[in-house]
């Protein structure tokens, strides 16, 4: 008898089309608890759009999935939602608030207590500039409070959208640190970006995509 | 649902007390625009016109609309929009926390419109002040149907020119009320029966808004 694990993501021929235009098209992926996947590809590949579909962000128009048990066709993607983290290329937040209005904001929503906001800014090493108003943040800084937002809600997937966009080495291998603690605490954790990860800390499998379609993989 | 609509209210008030977007751009221009209106009418006349209201309204409705499309714009950078939408919050109480902060909002403008008009279109303080409570509600229910148009445009290209020709026939029974609320109180005429009217507009876009807000923002 063997012990199989549900997995986290299992997609069967999924297709994504935004105005009749193929964004995504017969995509078959399965993932699992506690794994670490990076999507690469050219720009227009279909990277952020895999990740939108993941993040219940965009709807599915035709194959099959279920993204943590939910039915991507039928299912409640509002819960999808709050049960996924998404860290998106652009600004995540509201530029006029400051970093600690921003966090107070999704942890009410998120019912989560607030000690949890100074726990997760000094975990990213963000502490000393909670009062900051967002807007004047460097990009790198606006990547440590994404993943702050992230640490406060302890998502069960995690979709990066190039995240190491803007980083330095020093946030890049802060970074990785990170992420390998997720994944070591179960988490799924998608990111996407335009070459292979240079980490040697993370061993992730890769997904290549192409015109919308899993080219290849290692 | 209360609970998120408090949430999201003290947010959107909050980005507008830092940004003072009304303060130093919205309010200048409405008075602005007041102004331009006296000028228009003259010294002579502006006293004894009964355009008072209506002149009132329509520059209500220009900042209105001014602030509406600023309500939606901070919500909609791609990024923003993204994660906001994995907090899972309830959109009936989005909807309602948007229309209460844009309401508080069109209320402080409205306030200091309408002592505007009674300085410059010396429309009388008294029947200023009688039409204060119809005022407020013609300015919450703007605020509510602002709020579920604002959503309806927000999405597409050129948002902030498609949401006065798609709200208009929405806002213009309210306008006309509104007008003829105010009217009636500079005249000692019976104003409830215009304040009923737009209570029960109130009421009824606030219902249409906390059904379909979440409707409008998935499309």
């Amino acid at each position: 008898m063997t012990n199989a694990v549900t997995p986290t993501v299992d997609l069967r021929s999924a297709v994504v089309l935004s105005g009749g235009f193929p964004l995504l098209s017969g995509v078959d992926l399965q993932l699992l608890p506690g794994s670490l996947t990076v999507i690469t590809g050219v720009n227009g590949a279909g990277k952020t759009s895999l990740l939108r579909l993941l993040a219940g962000l965009v709807a599915l128009s035709d194959g099959n999935g279920t993204v943590a048990g939910i039915d991507l066709k039928n299912g409640d993607l509002r819960e999808l939602r709050r049960r996924v983290g998404w860290l998106g290329h652009e600004g995540s937040f509201y530029d006029d608030l400051t970093v600690r209005e921003n966090l107070t904001f999704a942890a009410k929503a998120l019912d989560r207590p607030l000690i949890e906001i100074e726990r997760a800014l000094q975990r990213v090493g963000l502490s000393n500039r909670i009062d900051t108003v967002t807007k004047k943040l460097s990009a790198g800084q606006r990547r440590r409070l994404a993943l702050s937002w992230l640490l406060i809600r302890r998502p069960e997937i995690w979709l990066l959208d190039e995240p190491y966009a803007s980083l330095d080495d020093e946030a890049r291998t802060f970074f990785d640190a990170l992420i390998a603690d997720v994944v070591r605490s179960g988490a799924t954790v998608v990111l996407s970006a335009h070459d292979k990860l240079r980490s040697e800390a993370l061993q992730p499998r890769t997904i290549v995509l192409g015109g919308g379609r899993i080219v290849s993989e290692s | 649902m209360i609970r998120t609509a408090l949430l999201v209210c003290a947010k959107d008030l909050r980005i507008e007390m830092r940004s003072r977007v009304l303060l130093w751009q919205v309010l200048p221009f409405g008075v602005m625009a007041l102004l331009l209106c006296g000028i228009a009418l003259g010294p002579a006349r502006a006293g004894n016109s009964s355009a008072g209201p209506g002149l009132f309204y329509l520059v209500t409705l220009l900042v209105a609309l001014l602030m509406i499309n600023r309500s939606q714009s901070v919500e909609k950078t791609p990024g923003t929009k993204a994660s906001v939408a994995t907090l899972g919050l309830d959109p009936a109480g989005v909807f309602l926390g948007k229309s209460l902060a844009l309401a508080s909002e069109l209320w402080v403008t409205g306030v200091i419109l309408l002592a505007g008009s009674v300085l410059v279109l010396h429309t009388s303080l008294h029947g200023a002040i009688l039409a204060l409570p119809s005022v407020i509600v013609t300015l919450a229910a703007l605020a509510v149907a602002g709020t579920l148009y604002g959503a309806l445009t927000s999405g597409g290209d050129g948002a902030a020119t498609l949401l006065p020709v798609l709200a208009l026939p929405a806002f213009a029974p309210l306008l006309i009320a509104g007008e003829r609320s105010f009217s009636a109180a500079l005249h000692h005429g019976g104003i409830w029966r215009w304040w009923l009217i737009l209570s029960v507009a109130l009421v009824v876009y606030s219902a249409i808004g906390i059904l379909l807000y979440g409707v409008l923002e998935e499309s």
